[in-house]
């Protein structure tokens, strides 16, 4: 539970922003703040929300957002089956609770944790990321007009800040990760704008391929522990 | 009911389903090594589809304020570790950038 703390307080300084991004572009959509909230504590979803309310306003259905949102939310299979064997056995009951709370953040701060994953630490992580995108979310919403465009529209990188911030200490230990983040980067890309992909599925397909590729690439990591 | 909550409850399901599903199938199963192998080099393989090239637009139309951002984060990441400077960092200099008018 301690752990969870340790590693949910970041996390809600990084998800305060996002929200607060979230609540503007709510307000700019807008949609009631009530509505917003909705978005931030029934879905709970972080980077589709955003894809959702500009979906919206570029007037877009209701069924075509939601199969949009299932498309870039696909990925969740494959992180939530990714990190099923570092549970514990005492989940179990706790595990339609566990599983709400899995945005991608939360995915990759605890799917990079060398311990075994226990249902305190992760329900303590969870809290931490869900109260921090409601109450950003309301923040940004009443805040929102107040604020300078610049910076309103900088709280868009957040998101992004937020994932690097999380991956450096892995590339700092291992080649191999920084490799297989450019791959990924790369084929996304690629599939994005040569193929033209749909963004759910260049990233399923990155993601996959890339997770292959990692089985074949042999780096000698000992030559960088030396430095 | 209002439209837009019945986007929110569709965009519940679409959201919760596939993170809930492998989780209850496959439990404590054990998993053949190399499966095990595969699935721990996907966190990598998400994240640097999520950055790239998502980040390059995350700042709509001011294509040097994103990069810059992500620049201070990396540096910052890097030099202090942790999220708290990356992420206030890279908001700043987004900011920064922006205003500077580049």
């Amino acid at each position: 539970m301690r752990d969870g703390f340790k590693d949910g307080f970041p996390i809600i300084m990084g998800f305060i922003p996002i929200a607060m991004a979230f609540g503007i572009l709510c307000k700019t959509a807008e949609i009631s703040l009530l509505e917003s909230l909705g978005f931030s504590m029934i879905v709970f979803a972080g980077a589709s929300q955003f894809i959702a309310v500009n979906l919206l306003i570029a007037g877009a259905g209701i069924g075509e957002i939601i199969f949009t949102t299932l498309l870039v939310n696909f990925r969740h299979f494959l992180f939530a089956a990714s990190l099923s064997p570092k549970m514990t056995k005492d989940m179990k009951n706790t595990v339609p609770l566990i599983a709400f709370g899995l945005t991608d953040e939360i995915f990759s701060v605890a799917s990079l944790k060398t311990k075994d994953l226990s249902k305190e630490y992760m329900i303590t992580l969870e809290s931490c990321a869900y109260f921090a995108l409601a109450i950003g979310t309301a923040m940004g919403f009443i805040l929102g007009g107040i604020l300078p465009a610049s910076v309103q529209l900088s709280m868009g990188i957040a998101l992004y800040a937020l994932f690097v911030a999380i991956l450096v200490p892995e590339m700092k230990k291992s080649v191999k990760v920084v490799v297989l983040l450019v791959l990924s980067g790369m084929t996304n890309t690629i599939c994005l704008y040569l193929f033209n992909i749909p963004q759910g599925w260049s990233i399923i397909i990155a993601i996959i391929l890339v997770s292959v590729l990692g089985l074949f690439i042999k780096i000698d990591e000992r030559e960088l522990c030396n430095e | 009911m209002n439209r837009i909550y019945v986007l929110i409850l569709g965009m519940m399901l679409v959201t919760y389903l596939p993170r809930l599903i492998p989780l209850v199938i496959m439990g404590n199963k054990s998993i053949p090594v190399k499966v095990e192998e595969f699935l721990s080099y996907i966190p990598y393989a998400a994240l640097g589809a999520l950055i790239v090239p998502g980040f390059l637009s995350a700042i709509p139309e001011h294509l040097m304020s994103s990069l810059l951002g992500i620049l201070v984060a990396l540096i910052l990441g890097y030099y202090k570790g942790g999220v708290v400077f990356p992420v206030v960092g890279a908001v700043v200099a987004s900011m920064l950038v922006i205003n500077i008018g580049l």
